[in-house]
């Protein structure tokens, strides 16, 4: 019981119902201390409404739910007073400054006025803001406003940081930086609780992670536990013609050594240990495709593999 | 164990820290009782004369600037929390982020319509101020005309957040306009209420501006009685009313 309690975060047949539509159909995890847990999943699969049953503002239909070992439903303030929040619109307060803004939100934590500033300027030097603390929020580019919102929702030092798609929409520089930031408070001893449609995000950041779609958990595991337990080593693309005599030799070549295919609109995928070896066997039994790619497998496959359908929409 | 959070005070504190950059929206809200003093008080009191009030006479200024100091509280309280209560609400969403902290929803909308209960106020003090120097305020009973201009912020202020919870979008506003001018204009701001026919005095006298504006003539004229209290009584009925409607509202809205 004592190591239930002692989890940021536990879930147990988690439920959340819009009228007739199910959007989190019975879930059940838990979220160690100081990890860094991902939801993975496409757009509708039920990661923002779960994010918001555990950041207290939407009260679930059915099961269990315990943050720091409290009731969201009864323990809301005690909850959102060790939690920090970073949703997936920023929603800045744009008639404030990026430090009033930070100054502002710690009142919300009952903070007294005199310790904001301090704070607030640590926390824009350590969001790589340090010279827009006097910008308002509207010049800002779209990866500054992500930081300016992170950096918000540490301002009561929280032990658990929820992150609902934090690099949706940011360019690659931006996101590194972002990906570099969520690492250093992951050193600092942060559990850190994400969503997002992106399996590099996932492989980069998690130490375990879900895969939901349709409201359910679909797969659980480690990055490289879920690739190893539904993927093959590698992935081959294969791009054909319109020629029906390539894909029938494939599918033939496939089946005799037990390999599965996917099938996308503009190419084949083949699972296999040794993509290279594949490609020679398939040339030599005469399949000839206009292009071949071998790739290592990614979460994408792991996903692809459960739902039969891409990942990101 | 942290502290939870400090009640309604931050979220007016964030509007005052808002409004900094926005002061000078205090101008338009003097100026046009101000306007509305000069053009119908003293220019078209020239002409109508005395109004009889009961059994008293009183000046047409004396008359209209009670009136207008009820209007601006119910303008300056009505403008926050309709038009800048739902740019906070629909637009940018700084309801939404301030609900992710201790912040309960119950300390969100007190500190939103203490904020605009504060405008309502500064415009009627600041229109109270003028009328003293126009000699408009005939008796010391003029003092309570002050807390009564903030009961009527609170009322209207109430009213403009229920009202809002409804809007979806700016040209919703538009409704709201279709009944704020005409109680503007019908309230017995600038006639007393013996100009309208029979049937209509109940439908003017349900209205919360007729209650305030009666209220506050009572007051800057000495001639109070015992239908004051039941002024007060309607108008701390209306605001307990919307302010529990509010808060019920708001929280199916956004618990959801």
């Amino acid at each position: 019981m004592w190591a239930v309690v002692d989890r940021p975060l536990v879930a147990e047949g988690l439920t959340k119902h819009f009228g007739e539509f199910v959007a989190v159909d019975g879930i059940s995890f838990s979220v160690e201390p100081g990890q860094t847990f991902g939801v993975l999943g496409p757009n509708g699969a039920g990661k923002s409404s779960t994010m918001k049953m555990v950041s207290t503002v939407s009260p679930r239909t059915g099961g269990c739910l315990q943050v720091f070992g409290l009731d969201p439903e009864t323990d809301g303030r005690q909850i959102r007073s060790r939690l920090g929040v970073v949703p997936q619109e920023d929603i800045l307060d744009v008639d404030l400054t990026a430090r009033e803004n930070l100054m502002i939100y710690q009142r919300y934590f009952g903070v007294p006025w005199k310790q904001t500033r301090a704070k607030a300027d640590q926390l824009l030097d350590f969001m790589q803001l340090g010279d827009r603390g006097d910008s308002k929020v509207e010049p800002l580019s779209g990866g500054m406003k992500r930081r300016l919102t992170i950096a918000r929702a540490l301002v009561n030092d929280p032990e658990m940081l929820l992150l609902d798609e934090p690099t949706t929409g940011l360019d690659p520089q931006a996101r590194h930086l972002l990906w570099e930031r969520l690492y250093r408070l992951k050193e600092q001893g942060v559990t850190l609780l994400l969503t997002t449609h992106y399996m590099d995000e996932a492989e980069q950041l998690a130490d375990r992670l879900v895969i939901m779609d349709n409201g359910v958990i679909v797969a659980e595991g480690s990055p490289s536990e879920l690739i190893s337990k539904h993927t093959t080593r590698e992935v081959v693309e294969l791009r054909f013609d319109d020629d029906e005599h390539n894909a029938a030799g494939l599918a033939q070549v496939a089946s005799e050594a037990g390999l599965r295919i996917d099938e996308l609109p503009d190419r084949h995928l083949v699972y296999a240990n040794d993509g290279d070896a594949l490609i020679t066997h398939l040339r030599a039994s005469g399949v000839h495709p206009l292009g071949t790619y071998v790739r290592r497998s990614s979460l994408e496959d792991v996903f692809l593999t459960l739902t039969g359908r891409s990942l990101v929409e | 164990m942290k502290a939870l959070g400090a009640g309604p005070l931050p979220v007016f504190e964030r509007n005052a820290v808002a409004f900094r950059n926005q002061w000078w929206v205090l101008l338009s809200g003097v100026a046009e009782p101000i306007l509305y003093l000069l053009g119908m008080g003293l220019g078209l009191g020239g002409l109508v004369g005395d109004v009889k009030l009961e059994a008293h006479l009183v000046s047409y200024p004396v008359f209209v600037a009670a009136g207008l100091m009820a209007s601006s509280a119910m303008n300056g309280a009505i403008f926050e929390s309709t038009f800048n209560f739902f740019f906070k609400m629909k637009e940018t969403h700084t309801i939404d982020a301030m609900l992710y902290t201790p912040l309960r929803m119950r300390d969100v909308l007190l500190g939103e319509v203490g904020w605009s209960v504060a405008r309502g106020g500064v415009y009627s003090a600041m229109f109270l101020v003028i009328a003293l120097a126009f000699g408009t305020i005939e008796s010391w009973w003029a003092a309570l005309s002050l807390p009564s201009a903030i009961l009527i912020a609170i009322v209207f202020s109430s009213m403009g957040t229920f009202f809002t919870t409804y809007v979806r979008t700016w040209a919703d506003f538009d409704l709201m306009q279709l009944a704020i001018l005409p109680m503007f204009m019908c309230s017995t701001t600038f006639f007393p209420l013996s100009v309208y026919p029979g049937w209509a005095h109940p439908i003017v006298q349900a209205t919360p501006l007729y209650n305030g504006v009666a209220l506050i003539r009572d007051l800057h004229t000495g001639l109070v009685g015992w239908h004051d209290v039941g002024h007060v009584l309607y108008l701390v009925l209306m605001g307990v009313l919307f302010a529990w409607l509010t808060i019920r509202r708001m929280s199916n809205l956004f618990f959801a």
